[in-house]
C-alpha cells in the first residue's frame, strides 16, 4: 500500500531525538505551573524563618499547604531533571552523558516520592 | 600547496580573550547558571520536608541552615529562585514571540536584573537576617 501521508506529516515530531517536541513542551509547561509556585514558596519560607519545629509542621500538614508543597516539588523535580539533561546533552557525551542524565532522572523520583511520602505522613500524622 | 588550500589560522568563535561581557549573554550565562543551583535546591528542599519528619533530624538540618554557610546557601537559593524565575517569565515571552528586538531584549534584561535583585535583598532582610 503506498504512503498516502504527506512528507510534512512524516517529518512532523521527528527532530534529532526522535521525540519531537515533548521535551521543549514539558519544560515550558513546568515554568508557567511554577511561576505561582515559586512564589508562594519563598514567601512562605520568608515568613516561616525562625519558626520552631511544631510550627513547621503543622505547617507542612496544613490542606492546603500539603498540596501547594506536593505540587512545587513535585513540578520543581520535574523541571530541573528536564534542564539538567540539556545541561549534560551539551557539556557531556559518551557512556558519562547518558550515566549522568540517568542518574539525574532516579535521582529527582527518588527525592520527589521521599518528599511526597513525609509530606503525607506528617498531614495525615504517622 | 596552493595559495587557497593553505590553512588559515584564523581564531576560533567565540573569541573568548577578546569577547566583551554583554547583558543579554551575561543574563543567558546566569540563567543555566542558577538552573543548575535551583536543581540541586530542589532536592535539598526535599530533604528539609523529609527531615520534618523527626524533630531530631530537624534540629540537625536547621543547625546547619542557621549556620553562616547555611545562610550564605540560602541565600543563594533565595537569589537563584527569583532571578531564574524573573529571567523564565522573559524567555517565555520570547517562546511566544515577543520582545526579540535589540532595545526589548535590553530592557527586559534590566527590568529582570531590578526585579530579582530587589526581591532578593527584601527577602533577606526579611527571612534570613544577613544584612
Amino acid at each position: 500500500m503506498t504512503d498516502r501521508r504527506t512528507p510534512l506529516a512524516r517529518a512532523r515530531g521527528l527532530g534529532s531525538a526522535k521525540e519531537g517536541v515533548h521535551h521543549w513542551w514539558m519544560q515550558r509547561l513546568t515554568a508557567i505551573a511554577l511561576i505561582p509556585l515559586v512564589v508562594w514558596f519563598a514567601i512562605s519560607l520568608v515568613m516561616l524563618s525562625g519558626a520552631d519545629y511544631q510550627v513547621v509542621r503543622a505547617w507542612i500538614g496544613s490542606p492546603l499547604v500539603m498540596v501547594m508543597l506536593i505540587l512545587t516539588i513535585g513540578i520543581g523535580l520535574h523541571h530541573g531533571q528536564l534542564g539538567m539533561q540539556v545541561v549534560w546533552e551539551d557539556y557531556t557525551e559518551g557512556a558519562f552523558r547518558v550515566v549522568m542524565i540517568v542518574l539525574t532522572k532516579f535521582l529527582a523520583v527518588l527525592f520527589g516520592l521521599g518528599a511526597i511520602v513525609a509530606i503525607l505522613r506528617i498531614g495525615f500524622g504517622g | 600547496m596552493s595559495v587557497a588550500n593553505r590553512p588559515v589560522h584564523r581564531p576560533l568563535s567565540p573569541h573568548l580573550q577578546i569577547y566583551r561581557p554583554q547583558l543579554t549573554s551575561i543574563l543567558s550565562i546566569l540563567h543555566r547558571a542558577t538552573g543548575i543551583a535551583l536543581a540541586v535546591g530542589a532536592l535539598y528542599l526535599a530533604l528539609w520536608v523529609m527531615c520534618a519528619m523527626s524533630p531530631a533530624a530537624y534540629a540537625h538540618f536547621q543547625s546547619f541552615n542557621t549556620s553562616l554557610l547555611g545562610r550564605f546557601v540560602l541565600g543563594g537559593w533565595l537569589f537563584s529562585a527569583f532571578f531564574h524565575l524573573c529571567n523564565g517569565i522573559r524567555h517565555l515571552f520570547w517562546d511566544a514571540g515577543y520582545g526579540f528586538e535589540l532595545k526589548d531584549a535590553y530592557r527586559s534584561g534590566w527590568i529582570v536584573v531590578g526585579v530579582s535583585l530587589v526581591a532578593t535583598i527584601v527577602s533577606w532582610i526579611v527571612g534570613l537576617r544577613l544584612i
